[in-house]
């Protein structure tokens, strides 16, 4: 097998070039996905027959929780990458995303907290989901403050792949979470063996927001990957040369 | 549409409230994650082209025979 394009994915130029191509389609996918999903989901969706209009916060907070939990395990491929083969730029993504993942672990608590107040009649419970989403928080916390707490930055490199790697165990808590214990939580609204229990009307929008929400973490991500490796490769000719 | 008219839309059946701090937060949050690294972008970019500078300027002056 041709290893070259592995070497090519590892080199910072290389990734600056070709992400500052992708970037801006992944951007307007992501915006014009967005609008679109927003507007059907609050305006034209059809209302829940139990749960009303407040249902229409689901197109929120399900593309978050999903983009949160995977940002987590693109985390996790990206620490196992960076410790096998210390390729740099694993280390960039994880610094890039762990902020990213907060806020949206934090967008799919809040929202979630808003939609349990009309629903569950509570904000909050100690539930195992909601409270295997905070841990996931709390993970992505340890993750932003281990690695500027470490001066000696292989040493925080290795130290952050680590603690992603232990912290995947909660992934599959929180999937299982509503099928494992009795939870005020509904289960999964999307499952990839079975047909969704909306009507398509009701789904359709959640779909193009997932996508949508996706494109724009590859957007943010992209740069704020590229504003990192411009301060890491600030010594070297072709950074120089760009500015 | 599923609204009769603009108000009963902002009334999202007695929702209204919980329904629009969502996505009031989530605008902001989206907002954050696009804004945060295009300022970031600027700053670096400043940040570096000054540091670049001032090297220029240090190895003129290196270069500079020393008076003797």
């Amino acid at each position: 097998m041709n290893w070259t394009f592995f070497h090519k994915l590892g080199s910072p130029k290389w990734f600056y070039d070709i992400s500052g191509k992708l970037l801006p389609w992944f951007l307007v996918l992501g915006i014009a996905l967005l609008l679109l999903g927003m507007v059907w989901g609050l305006a034209f969706a059809p209302k829940d027959y139990q749960q009303g209009d407040s249902f229409r916060i689901i197109y929120l907070h399900v593309p978050s929780a999903i983009l949160a939990q995977s940002c987590y395990m693109m985390m996790a491929a990206a620490a196992l990458v960076s410790l096998v083969w210390k390729m740099k730029l694993a280390d960039v993504f994880i610094y890039s995303a762990a902020p990213i993942g907060a806020l949206f672990t934090f967008l799919a608590l809040f929202t979630g907290a808003v939609w349990g107040k009309p629903t569950w009649g509570t904000w909050w419970v100690w539930d195992a989901r909601l409270t295997a989403m905070l841990v996931l928080l709390f993970l992505y916390f340890g993750v932003i403050s281990l690695q500027s707490a470490i001066e000696d930055s292989q040493l925080a490199s290795k130290a952050t792949c680590i603690l992603v790697l232990v912290g995947v165990v909660n992934i599959p808590i929180i999937k299982y979470s509503v099928d494992w214990w009795n939870t005020l939580h509904q289960p999964a609204t999307f499952k990839l063996t079975e047909k969704p229990a909306m009507v398509p009307e009701m789904w359709m929008p959640l779909l193009v927001m997932v996508i949508g929400v996706y494109c724009f973490f590859a957007a943010v991500i992209l740069m704020r990957m590229r504003n990192e490796i411009l301060l890491r490769e600030r010594k070297t000719k072709w950074v120089k040369a760009l500015l | 549409m599923k609204f009769t008219d603009f108000e009963a839309f902002l009334h999202m059946g007695g929702h209204g409230l919980y329904v629009w701090l969502c996505y009031g937060v989530g605008i902001i949050v989206f907002l954050v994650c696009l804004f945060s690294p295009i300022l970031k972008k600027r700053a670096i970019y400043k940040e570096l082209r000054q540091a670049q500078r001032r090297e220029s300027v240090r190895s003129v002056t290196q270069h500079q025979t020393p008076v003797k």
